[in-house]
């Protein structure tokens, strides 16, 4: 009697540890990935040159920040200290009687950098658009 | 003769499909992951509540600025008067890009203002402060 061998079709890999295999390459992935987008306040910079422009003083608040991260408010020649909390209510004030109004933010060259980005995060809150940014003298 | 019935009460979650569903899994996370390109400097960002999403990483270029008064720009410390023809640079290949700046909280302003005044003889003017969120 011929005994046929049973033709194995032989040479396979082992597909039993796949899961495995991929769970871990799945967990590196995992670990890596940062998903942290870069957030920020925007601002667009006024483009190189002198850019001084006119205004009518009615339409403008200084806002004067010193060394030491005192805020002093200025509109139209009346000046007063503030607190950085209340600038966004004071904002959303002088907003609503003048939606021109533009907030010209001051620092001194020795103001941190925290106290600035602070102010500025105010004057967003309170929906403001128009930003100036003044140079402090050096 | 008593037919024992055979109780069938397996009831098993199919995990035949169970490698496919782990490398789509796996393909998502490849295709989302970015490994972090830059190192750049130890600094503690400053907090703040109204911020915007920056869209993506592609239109992206870092300014990195410590207390100290170092200036970094893509992993490398730069001086500040070379600023502006890096970021010149890069706006021209570029126009769509974005500066994020990431200054230490404790910098002083003269530092911000050099680097805004370098950034607009660079013609780069679109600005981010990077900031982190504020509870």
């Amino acid at each position: 009697m011929l005994v046929k061998k049973k033709k194995r079709a032989g040479g396979e890999i082992p597909t039993a540890s796949l899961p495995d295999i991929v769970f871990m390459l799945l967990l590196f992935f995992l670990v890596t990935t940062t998903i942290d987008m870069d957030k920020g306040l925007g601002l667009v910079l006024p483009e190189k040159g002198d850019s001084e422009v006119k205004v009518n003083p009615k339409n403008i608040t200084n806002i004067l920040v010193n060394a030491s991260g005192k805020i002093a408010l200025s509109h139209e020649g009346e000046i007063r200290l503030i607190d950085v909390r209340e600038l966004k209510q004071i904002a959303r004030q002088l907003l609503s009687t003048n939606d021109k109004m533009i907030f010209s933010v001051k620092t001194d060259s020795r103001t941190m950098y925290k106290v600035y980005v602070d102010v500025l995060d105010q004057l967003k809150q309170a929906d403001a658009t128009r930003i100036s940014i003044v140079d402090p003298e050096s | 003769m008593r037919l024992q019935r055979k109780l069938k009460t397996e009831a098993g979650i199919p995990t035949s499909s169970l490698p496919d569903i782990i490398f789509m899994l796996l393909i998502f996370f490849m295709v989302v992951t970015v490994l972090r390109e830059f190192q750049g400097l130890k600094l503690i960002l400053p907090e703040a509540k109204k911020i915007a999403k920056l869209e993506g990483n592609k239109h992206v270029s870092h300014i990195w600025a410590t207390a100290e008064g170092t200036i970094s720009i893509d992993d490398q410390i730069v001086d500040m008067s070379k600023v502006r023809t890096i970021m010149y640079e890069k706006v021209s290949a570029d126009p769509q890009l974005t500066t994020s700046l990431k200054a230490d909280r404790q910098t002083e302003m003269s530092l911000i203002t050099d680097i805004h005044a370098e950034l607009r003889e660079g013609s780069a003017l679109k600005l981010n402060y990077s900031a982190k969120p504020r509870e």
